[in-house]
């Protein structure tokens, strides 16, 4: 297969207008043209990327990344974002990974990425999937609901600023967080027995 | 519109009056609780008659966040929830965990650890098959006894892993750089002995069910999945080479020591269920081949790479192994920020994904149909909910 | 023939059901309770804490690395401390594993550096209370080192060794015999 580097260039001159940054072992694909470059990767004879074998999204919450700049490292604070990672295989040629990212712009509010559903089939449960976890919605999906859990689920519970609603159960051997969180529900004035005899 | 239609024989023609007949489609929802859905899954279905009209598998009953709970666990911690992943594969999930760890930890296993793995592994896929074509036979009506063959030689293979990892199903055998114990040499002379014997048993399953007339009838061409929209939809796993595409994960990235060993990968031709069957079938055989190589081949020497399981880190950084489980394509996909525990862990699970073309194999056939295309499609809730 | 397969398939359930009665290799089952399979030395179910001797010498310094890394997050220890100085003493107060958590993994027999919690091999457990009913405190789960010797030898032999060993390097200065105390014979509990 070829490199990184020449993958970029080639993608470049048959995509007008495309933004695409090496990262690492992948290539990071702004959202307008993900369809576009996912289509050449598909339909090119060189690379023949036929198979998406894994689709998932990373929550990044806001934090702080060392970049060089001048010979110095200088703390920089990167924005969260929602980013969905694709794994292309060939069939065809028998090579691969090519992994694609695409970022969402910040972790609030309507997020949402083009899906590649039309172009593979494969992505269909996997969007749906992210969807219902993550909360990223894709336009261009044919049936994108809730998947693994159920309809009236409000919140996405992969995301990690979650907060578990206060369903508290009785447990046994309470621990740490689990401990503080079920003292809440213990009665106040005795003296708050750790288990039941 | 109401087709008038001619009966050979009389050569009388009915012609029925316009709007005498009223059909409808009725909306079935078969399951959750349906004993050949393989646990607790439901499809909802469109029925003309007993035609098939339109499919949605729904799915979630027994989602438990599995991804959530091992981001919140050390990375030791998850091995024994990827065992109830697929409940039946547990070696084989521990093993594409383990894989995807290493990749991103960059350890070296051992050779003795890596042959170890491949005959657990190859086990691993003699039980799933032989069980698949159990519950196969069993979705088409005959029930118990093809089934209960399978478990009697799932039972010979259970001993094995129970005396060696300590349990028969939940194993949590295989840790980073290594396994966690070693295997003796009565274990191996156990072990060759299965594993000559079954070919055997395979003989006898094939004589009591590959030729069985109301077999054929039911599974050629029922459920046909056509080679490019099997690529298209990310089919893997004996599914996808039913179908006759040649990709096999051993062959093509050929990880582990999976170069050493001479066997073939099944291929079929129709891409029914019938094919889905006894491309299983000739895997089975094929596993064998590989197993007896293993066992004559293992060497001696230390069975993990020293690795210091508690407090466990993983270099910051990202990555996606991937293996050949029974299954199909068994992939993890980890995050690590370099700490203890995985910053995101992702399971791409086969048979979640294998059943994206559920609707397409189903439509335009009978009720009785679907469930013999999902059996042959070889799910398991574990891992399709997670 | 059509119907060929189908005889085919009939002939070799007969043989099956004819040979069950003969051949031991067809016999796979076992009258259970009457009778019962012997488990592999390595089979494990529930984890317990060994002593040396007497149950007050236990192994367990409390020091919560089985509860760390206890997958289900299953078990719970408290530290004991002196009365008069408040001061930790290397030993658990409370020790509670909640068998109905428990998923029988091994990690925390794994991890632990004082071979002080093992796997046991009972699996004969039933209650009537679905909460807590299964809750094993520290006097339910403290087992001798000699139960321990009888369900695994091979594995007690090792870790005796390892231990008398390692209380040699430790100790060499202290007068205190480096085996451990005669013990008493303690009969092995299995009605937990």
């Amino acid at each position: 297969m070829e490199t990184l580097n020449q993958i970029k260039d080639r993608i470049e001159a048959a995509v007008p207008s495309v933004r695409l940054a090496i990262e690492g072992r992948s290539l990071v694909v702004d959202r307008e043209h993900l369809l576009e470059v996912a289509r050449f990767l598909k339909n090119d004879a060189e690379l023949a990327m036929d198979y998406v074998s894994n689709l998932c999204a990373v929550d990044w919450l806001p934090r702080k990344v060392k970049v060089k700049e001048g010979g110095q490292d200088v703390e920089k604070d990167l924005p969260g974002f929602l980013e969905v990672v694709y794994d292309f295989y060939s069939m065809a040629k028998k090579h691969g990974p090519l992994q694609l990212r695409c970022r969402t712009d910040g972790r609030e509010g309507m997020l949402s990425l083009p899906s590649i559903t039309p172009l593979f089939r494969g992505a269909e449960f996997q969007e749906r999937e992210a969807f219902d976890l993550y909360g990223i919605r894709f336009k261009g999906h044919p049936d994108l609901r809730r998947i693994l859990m159920w309809d009236g689920f409000k919140d996405f519970p992969m995301r990690k600023d979650y907060q578990q609603p206060d369903d508290h159960e009785w447990e046994p051997t309470p621990h740490d967080e689990v401990l503080q969180q079920a003292k809440k529900h213990w009665p106040a004035p005795s003296a708050a027995p750790v288990k039941p005899a | 519109m109401i087709q008038p239609f001619t009966t050979p024989e009389s050569g009388y023609t009915l012609i029925p009056k316009e709007g005498a007949i009223e059909t409808q489609t009725i909306e079935v929802s078969m399951g959750p609780h349906h004993p050949s859905t393989h646990g607790v899954f439901r499809m909802d279905v469109v029925l003309d008659g007993e035609e098939v009209k339109r499919l949605k598998p729904v799915f979630g009953y027994l989602h438990r966040n599995h991804e959530q709970l091992a981001e919140k666990m050390n990375w030791l911690g998850s091995i024994p929830f990827t065992d109830r992943l697929d409940y039946f594969c547990s070696m084989s999930n521990n093993w594409a965990y383990c894989h995807a760890v290493e990749q991103l930890a960059g350890i070296k296993v051992p050779e003795r650890a890596e042959y170890i793995r491949v005959i657990m592994a190859e086990l691993t896929r003699l039980i799933n098959h032989s069980c698949l074509a159990g519950f196969l036979l069993s979705d088409a009506g005959a029930w118990g006894t093809p089934l209960l063959y399978a478990f009697r030689e799932r039972e010979k293979i259970l001993d094995l892993f129970e005396s060696v990892s300590g349990a028969r199903m939940m194993c949590n055998y295989m840790r980073f750089g290594g396994v966690r114990a070693d295997v003796s040499d009565d274990w191996l002379a156990c072990a060759r002995k299965v594993v000559e014997n079954y070919p055997r048993f395979l003989d006898e399953l094939e004589a009591l069910i590959t030729g069985n007339e109301i077999l054929l009838a039911r599974t050629q061409q029922v459920g046909i999945l056509p080679r490019e929209l099997a690529i298209n939809a990310s089919v893997t796993g004996p599914m996808l080479r039913a179908s006759g595409v040649d990709y096999d994960i051993r062959k093509v990235d050929r990880y582990g020591i999976y170069d050493r060993f001479d066997f073939r990968v099944p291929l079929g031709e129709v891409g029914d269920v019938y094919d889905r069957y006894y491309v299983r079938i000739l895997e089975m055989r094929e596993s064998v081949k590989i197993l007896q190589q293993a066992l004559r081949d293992i060497p001696e020497g230390p069975f993990d790479a020293g690795v210091k399981m508690r407090n466990f880190k993983v270099p910051a950084g990202d990555g996606y192994g991937r293996i050949e489980a029974p299954k199909g394509e068994l992939g993890f996909y980890l995050v690590s920020d370099g700490g203890t525990r995985p910053y995101r862990y992702h399971v791409r699970a086969p048979s979640f994904i294998n059943l994206t073309i559920l609707e397409d194999m189903c439509l335009g056939h009978k009720v009785a149909d679907v469930i013999v295309i999902l059996g042959s499609v070889d799910i398991v809730r574990g891992e399709v909910d997670r | 023939m059509l119907g060929n397969g189908l005889l085919q398939g009939l002939v070799v359930t007969a043989r099956n059901f004819i040979r069950s009665y003969f051949d031991p290799e067809r016999l796979t089952t076992v009258q259970y309770p009457e009778e019962r399979v012997t488990l592999p030395e390595n089979s494990r179910s529930f984890p317990f804490l060994v002593y040396d001797g007497t149950p007050d010498n236990l192994r367990c310094v409390a020091c919560k690395i089985c509860e760390q890394e206890c997958p289900p997050q299953c078990i719970y220890i408290e530290v004991e401390r002196d009365p008069k100085t408040g001061k930790p003493v290397r030993r658990p107060r409370v020790f509670d594993i909640d068998y109905s958590v428990c998923m029988q993994c091994q990690i925390c027999a794994e991890v632990c550096p004082f071979d002080a919690i093992k796997m046991d091999q009972v699996y004969e457990l039933a209650g009537t209370d679905r909460f807590g009913g299964m809750l094993h405190d520290k006097a339910a789960l403290l087992k001798s080192n000699e139960y321990y010797h009888q369900i695994r030898p091979t594995e007690a032999d090792e870790v005796d060794a390892r231990l008398s060993q390692s209380k040699k390097k430790v100790s060499p200065p202290i007068a205190k015999p480096a085996a451990v105390p005669p013990a008493q014979p303690v009969p092995p509990k299995t009605d937990v």
